[in-house]
């Protein structure tokens, strides 16, 4: 018994402290030095926060090098896709356009009466818009985010919006000199602040880590009302970092209460990153 | 054939194959994630680890796994060591299983790796969810697991083409 526990000892220690001819340390110091690390890369320290820039630099650009052949390979498959897609897609397209000239009149009127009646509240609603490329769009299934080549020489700060044409699709969580991170919606840890039309109930918009979102924080029991309508998701703007009325997604009959998000999250290239100032606000 | 098979440049770029597979694959976070299959996600930086530090830790390095981990953590995006410490915990199992293994047997090792992965993506979940308070789906995590166990059989068989080649190379 005794030598057993010896034998199970030795193999550990071997395992732990022993180095072959060509490792330059044992498995213990790193170790020791990767729990360091991770307990240094939480510290607000100033010295750590340049470091980690510096490394978060040198890595997204390397990787935005390195996923140059996968990224060809994904825009083969898209391609192929959108190719097998196309009889269908061109019927949908029709019905829409018909919709398109009529809809546009109205919203070029209910845009320019907002805007007098905003003016008159004095809750003008003023932005700027960086346009960024998407860097590195890597679909992990941990964390649902995307590398955009701007960064804190642009201007760009923490809680910006992300926007793909006119479609809410995250927020900047992470922000280095030349990029910066942004969280997409169907993340697990993104949450936003959002508005149901044309019930006007107010909800929290939760990404679900798929792609597709989910409505959490509401007390009325909203889905009696999603029968047999379209529902259209916006943001509240109640956070103060978004301005109200951003599309976000749709539920319909269809999407058993789940939220069928406008922008497609994988066809990703170029976004603007929006930041809101509201009335008077410098 | 036998004059390529002496050629040094493909002795050195074999030996050090492994490790450029290492970085490649951490850069792009090789997964097949852009076929957009539903459930279908698996872990090859961990076969490849496994494998290597198991049959032929010479080619790769801990250090080199040490910084593969970190560049991980950044292109994902989770806290930075965390990737690293795994990928050193799978080092251990694996130096582990060495020390007290004669003759290496395919079926103890795959099952080893299940144990192994369910082990170091359970200290993954709670690093992330209890310490940082960062959500993650359980259910990818335990698809991740699941396909990377199953996938083991395939990649093995092309690594130990591939560590015959180094063997062969190298004692040539």
């Amino acid at each position: 018994m005794a030598a057993g526990r010896d034998d199970f000892v030795i193999a550990i220690r071997s395992a732990f402290l022993k180095k072959k001819d060509k490792q330059k340390f044992s498995l213990l110091t790193l170790i020791i030095l990767s729990i360091f690390v991770i307990v240094l890369s939480n510290l607000n320290f100033k010295a750590i926060q340049f470091v980690k820039l510096g490394i978060n630099e040198v890595i997204y650009r390397s990787s935005h090098i390195a996923s140059i052949p996968e990224n060809k390979l994904k825009e083969i498959t898209s391609k192929f896709k959108s190719h097998m897609d196309l009889y269908e897609s061109h019927q949908k397209e029709l019905i829409k356009i018909e919709n398109s000239d009529q809809l546009k009149l109205q919203n070029e009127f209910l845009t320019a009466e907002n805007e007098k009646l905003r003016e008159l509240l004095d809750e003008s609603i003023n932005s700027e818009e960086i346009f960024a490329r998407v860097l590195i769009d890597k679909d992990s299934p941990y964390l649902k985010s995307v590398v955009l080549n701007k960064g804190t020489k642009d201007k760009v700060k923490i809680g910006m919006a992300v926007i793909d044409d006119v479609y809410l699709v995250g927020q900047i969580i992470e922000v280095n000199y030349t990029n910066s991170r942004a969280l997409l919606l169907s993340d697990l840890n993104s949450k936003i602040p959002s508005v149901l039309e044309p019930d006007d109930i107010q909800v929290v918009v939760s990404g679900t880590g798929s792609n597709f979102g989910t409505i959490e924080h509401t007390q009325i029991d909203f889905k009696d009302s999603f029968n047999n309508k379209e529902i259209i998701v916006y943001s509240s703007g109640l956070g103060g970092l978004f301005k109200p009325g951003i599309p976000i997604g749709k539920i319909d009959d269809s999407s058993n209460g789940q939220i069928n998000f406008f922008s497609d999250f994988t066809q990703l290239n170029y976004v603007k990153i929006v930041s809101y100032k509201f009335g008077g606000e410098k | 054939m036998s004059s390529l098979n002496k050629s040094p440049f493909l002795r050195i770029f074999l030996s050090y194959l492994p490790i450029i597979i290492l970085f490649f694959s951490v850069f792009n976070e090789f997964d097949f994630n852009y076929l957009e299959l539903d459930y279908f996600a698996f872990n090859f930086v961990h076969l490849l680890i496994f494998f290597w530090t198991l049959r032929n830790p010479d080619q790769l390095g801990y250090l080199a796994i040490f910084f593969a981990g970190i560049i991980n953590d950044v292109v994902i995006g989770i806290p930075i060591g965390i990737s690293s410490f795994c990928y050193l915990i799978l080092c251990s199992v694996t130096a582990y299983i060495r020390n007290i293994t004669l003759t290496p047997n395919f079926m103890k090792d795959w099952i080893s790796l299940l144990f192994t992965i369910l082990l170091i993506n359970s200290i993954q979940v709670i690093i992330l969810d209890l310490v940082f308070l960062i959500k993650v789906d359980y259910t990818n995590y335990l698809i991740n697991s699941g396909f990377t166990f199953l996938f083991y059989p395939i990649f093995f068989i092309f690594f130990n083409f591939l560590n015959e080649r180094i063997s062969y190379q190298t004692n040539d």
